[in-house]
């Protein structure tokens, strides 16, 4: 089975979501994936790097982690933080929820990341920070998703 | 980007190119309500055939101005999505209050 793995580590800016979107597009094509599967990846750490910045470091600096590994045709990517974390993670994933109302937030975020992806699990503790692992088939022996 | 608009009789066309994020966002909003303020219509199509990536942000982007157009009494539609763009608008539902069109 093929492997690989590999992590990166960014400043906490807007400038850095095109570039994590990017840089995980580059490490899936390995898996030749659809055209449609890598814009559902791109897609989901798009969401998953958005809400570390926004969220996780409102209004601090920090860092956000970027790691992901191929085992055989399964993606699995983390996107860390090391913010304020989430109080109350099942309602965070709550469709439409979003805490910042008046700054046109969809608060479709986990929605969509839930949608785009075979798995998703979020990890948070308050203070500590949050970590949302995504995970998809790729590839032409996967169920190709489309759209 | 909002790098076109094009008027006719009572309506508004405005194209959005480039990515749509949480970073382009507060850029792409201010053009796109600096587009509007500059016009009269009764009706607006937001044309995204030249966007390449949009996510949860553009869709917070396209709502919130939808919101001002509604209380104007102004018909808003969508068109030229790609194909990952057109299923975020679908799973978001954004179709059925800002319907697809084909025409130019």
């Amino acid at each position: 089975m093929f492997k690989n793995k590999m992590f990166l580590k960014f400043d906490a800016i807007s400038q850095n979501e095109s570039f994590a979107r990017m840089a995980i597009a580059a490490f899936a094509a390995q898996l030749n994936p659809t055209i449609n599967q890598l814009a559902d990846i791109k897609t989901a750490v798009s969401e998953a790097v958005t809400n570390a910045i926004i969220h996780g470091y409102k209004d601090s600096f920090g860092e956000v982690e970027l790691n992901a590994k191929i085992e055989g045709q399964k993606l699995t990517i983390e996107v860390i933080d090391y913010g304020v974390g989430i109080e109350n993670v099942h309602k965070a994933r709550e469709p439409f929820y979003t805490t910042c109302p008046d700054e046109e937030r969809s608060g479709m975020g986990f929605m969509v990341m839930e949608s785009f992806m075979d798995g998703i699990e979020v990890y948070s503790e308050v203070s500590k920070g949050t970590k949302v692992v995504l995970q998809k088939n790729v590839g032409a022996k996967s169920n190709a998703g489309g759209v | 980007m909002v790098n076109k608009q094009r008027a006719y009789d009572g309506g508004l066309i405005l194209e959005v190119s480039g990515e749509l994020d949480h970073h382009s966002a507060p850029k792409i909003r201010d053009e796109l309500d600096g587009a509007m303020a500059q016009n009269n219509f009764k009706e607006l199509t937001f044309d995204l055939t030249g966007l390449t990536f949009m996510d949860s942000s553009g869709i917070g982007v396209l709502l919130g101005r939808y919101k001002k157009l509604q209380a104007l009494g102004v018909r808003v539609w969508l068109k030229g999505a790609n194909p990952s763009i057109d299923k975020l608008l679908r799973m978001s539902g954004m179709y059925s209050i800002m319907p697809k069109v084909d025409r130019g």
